[in-house]
């Protein structure tokens, strides 16, 4: 691996300024981070409408606002943190780390780089602007719930509704083109020596949510599709009037829902495989199998999609199938446990905050994962099912599943983007913060939905209040937590202040992008490196 | 380096074909899911033509109740009734009932009833000879009309099965005028819409 052959393009190293150098962009370092600051503005928007629900949620009874609103509320908060955090925040990442990671120069279609992600601010501006016009007394903001079920989205969807739909498509095309942009580069950019087996697991994981995006995004685009037309131009695909049917709605819904879950978690599921082996200062343990396990995943996750669906009357053989097919899950997933686990014992360890988010997220994921498995038994689900339990645990999955592993992927790249050591006593407050009151947060929401406590409701019955008032309180701590991590990463940006980075940054690091300088030169790797 | 290019060109193009491929499986899945439906009886839809198929044998020593709900869209101003709530039938035996619709407004409307059978593994077995719900109805102001429908359980019908539940909705025509059932509801406007066939 040569470092050396680059400090003849560093000197020239050139980059265009003003706004065009972010309008125009096609450089994968410049693209990964409007991702990345999108997500970030984004997750502030979410979190603020999640603030909502739970100040609305503190006390039984209609306090701050009607149920229509929070209906928009709860629509919005999912759909913008799905959407427009998780799955940006992966794309941004994948911007910056693969091509670095595989010795490769820059994405390989750079321009399509582009128009990906400003379709992303487009799509966002739209249903942002439902909001906006619902609260300025202009109809309703999408109020159906992220999941857009017929017929609430279709006969009795509020006219912004057709707003969401082309949201939607555009989002849908950005994560498209996304996903095209990092297959071929995978493919076809990868550095002499550097084989599909020698790739760092991050980019496998990527690989193939990548391919599962493109399975999948546009299974979404036909459903919304779908939509558009039922609401506007007569045809009946969810309309039992003309001979359709809602219930194919959630099986198209589905179908795309499900893989979409393992396209917000395999990347996570990567990252931590790149920050565990480094803070334990080993080699991954049982690198193929993580390979495996994650194809294997990819592979499940199409075939589970009616485990959402188990009240909706299907014949008995359909729900044994689904239940069995959605256990199997648990087998790759707990390889990879099992694999990180393996990797840190008897490891060196160390206790930075990129490898104490990685190990609060396998021991908070494990638990999501568990309730997981408790609502794919058909009969228990029959109890779970729109219950608070159901929040608990997909909560569990996101929050400390995908938003733990971008934070811990946050700390863990930041010194290799900006050059600068982030503050780790205020990595180690966000850390601790986010981690208690992220419990305090969601863990009471499992006994609220076995108490019987339905979801998507703005007032409840009394004996709910001690909890949700435990929910609220961590739901703000965890809200306010979030700002360490903004002033964070500015102060780290600036850097007038921090520690200098230096190129391996951490002692345990390995792999190619720990061999260019600290902060990651605007070019890298125009010439090739080898791999050994 | 032109290797590369050429190496991203098809990369590319098999992956949108992937992409437009699944976007047709996302429609593709409408007819399958029928299909699928119609083979399990997962929804309850029963066949919407008339049963012309062999005489069945009639099994004398099986009793099945039948018995028939009916229900309104909720933006269908009609009276809608089984004359009957239930009959007991042997299995392969022509049973005719009857329902009652009745047009509540002072104009002439259309509808359309939609079947279903619960349980789901019954709909396969249920054979109608005669239905209303085959094709739209036509009730002229106040008009009242009875509406018989002939079945037959076929014999084949598990042995578990012992109560079938036949449900109508009865469903203003989507599209035939601007159909309140596409839009939000909005009753005002929906009874003030003559919707008579143009």
């Amino acid at each position: 691996m040569s470092a050396v052959i680059e400090e003849h393009h560093d000197d020239h190293d050139h980059k265009p300024t003003g706004i065009g150098r972010w309008l125009f962009s096609t450089n994968h370092k410049d693209i990964g981070t409007m991702y990345l600051c999108f997500s970030f503005l984004m997750l502030f928007i979410g979190g603020t409408l999640a603030l909502v629900i739970r100040a609305e949620l503190f006390q039984p009874g209609l306090q701050f606002i009607d149920p229509e609103l929070f209906n928009q509320m709860t629509t919005l908060h999912g759909l913008i943190m799905v959407f427009g955090v998780i799955m940006p925040a992966f794309v941004g990442l994948a911007n910056w780390m693969v091509p670095l990671m595989i010795g490769a120069p820059d994405m390989a279609l750079p321009r399509m780089n582009n128009w990906s992600f400003w379709l992303l601010p487009g799509a966002f501006g739209l249903l942002i602007a439902s909001l906006i016009m619902s609260l300025m007394g202009m109809g309703s903001a999408p109020n159906f719930g992220w999941t857009f079920y017929a017929p609430l989205s279709t006969t009795y969807g509020p006219d912004s509704t057709d707003f969401f739909i082309f949201s939607v498509h555009m989002m849908g095309i950005s994560s498209i083109m996304g996903a095209i942009n990092i297959i071929a580069t995978i493919i076809n950019m990868r550095a002499p020596g550097m084989t599909y087996m020698k790739m760092p697991i991050f980019v496998w994981t990527w690989f193939i949510t990548a391919y599962l995006l493109i399975a999948v995004m546009p299974v979404l685009a036909g459903a919304v599709t779908m939509m558009l037309t039922d609401r506007n131009f007569g045809t009946s695909f969810f309309s039992a009037a003309g001979g359709g049917d809602p219930v194919l709605f959630q099986h198209v819904f589905w179908f795309f829902g499900h893989p979409e879950v393992y396209i917000m978690i395999l990347p996570s599921f990567g990252i931590i495989s790149q920050i565990v082996p480094t803070f334990s200062r080993k080699k991954i343990f049982g690198y193929s199998s993580m390979v495996y396990a994650t194809s294997s995943i990819a592979f499940l996750s199409f075939i589970v999609w009616a485990h959402h669906m188990f009240t909706t009357g299907m014949p008995v053989a359909t729900e044994l199938f689904f239940m069995y097919a959605t256990m199997l899950i648990a087998v790759p997933t707990g390889v990879k446990v099992f694999n990180w686990v393996s990797t840190m014992w008897k490891g060196s360890l160390t206790f930075e905050t990129p490898m104490l988010f990685a190990i609060a997220f396998i021991f908070l994921f494990t638990i999501g994962g568990f309730t997981g498995l408790m609502l794919a038994i058909v009969p228990a689900d029959f109890q779970y099912h729109d219950t608070y339990f159901v929040v608990a645990h997909f909560h569990y999955v996101l929050v400390s599943g995908a938003l733990f592993g971008i934070f811990a992927a946050v700390y863990f790249w930041l010194p290799k983007w900006t050059g600068n050591m982030y503050d780790e006593g205020l990595g180690k407050w966000h850390f601790w913060l986010s981690t208690i009151s992220m419990n305090i947060l969601f863990f009471p929401m499992h006994f609220l939905g076995l108490a019987g406590m339905p979801r998507r409701i703005p007032d409840y019955n009394l004996q709910f209040a001690e909890f949700n008032q435990i929910a609220s309180i961590g739901a703000f701590i965890f809200g306010f937590s979030q700002l360490i991590l903004l002033y964070n990463v500015i102060k780290t940006i600036r850097g007038k202040s921090s520690e200098k980075a230096t190129d391996q940054v951490w002692e345990g690091a390995e792999g190619l992008e720990w061999t260019l300088p600290s902060p990651a030169p605007f070019h890298s790797f125009t010439t090739p490196p080898t791999v050994k | 380096m032109a290797n590369q290019d050429e190496g991203n060109k098809n990369v590319t193009r098999n992956l949108l074909f992937v992409v437009v491929a699944m976007f047709g499986f996302g429609f593709a899945l409408v007819p399958l899911y029928d299909t699928f439906c119609s083979i399990t009886g997962l929804n309850g839809k029963t066949e919407d033509a008339a049963y012309s198929g062999d005489v069945m044998q009639v099994d004398n020593k099986r009793k099945i109740k039948v018995e028939f709900v009916t229900s309104l869209n909720e933006s269908m101003p009609w009276d809608f009734k089984p004359l009957q709530n239930s009959v007991t039938v042997h299995p392969g035996e022509p049973t005719k009932v009857e329902f009652v619709a009745r047009n509540r407004t002072n104009r002439d409307m259309i509808g359309q009833a939609i079947p279903s059978i619960s349980p789901g593994q019954a709909a396969a077995y249920f054979k109608k000879t005669e239905c209303f719900c085959f094709t739209q109805q036509t009730l002229k102001a106040g008009e009242e009309k009875l509406m018989p429908v002939v079945f037959i359980v076929d014999p084949a019908i598990d042995e578990d099965v012992r109560e079938i539940t036949l449900s109508y909705t009865f469903f203003i025509k989507p599209g035939s005028e601007d159909a309140p059932a596409t839009k939000g509801i909005n009753h005002s406007a929906m009874l003030s819409t003559p919707l008579t066939q143009h």
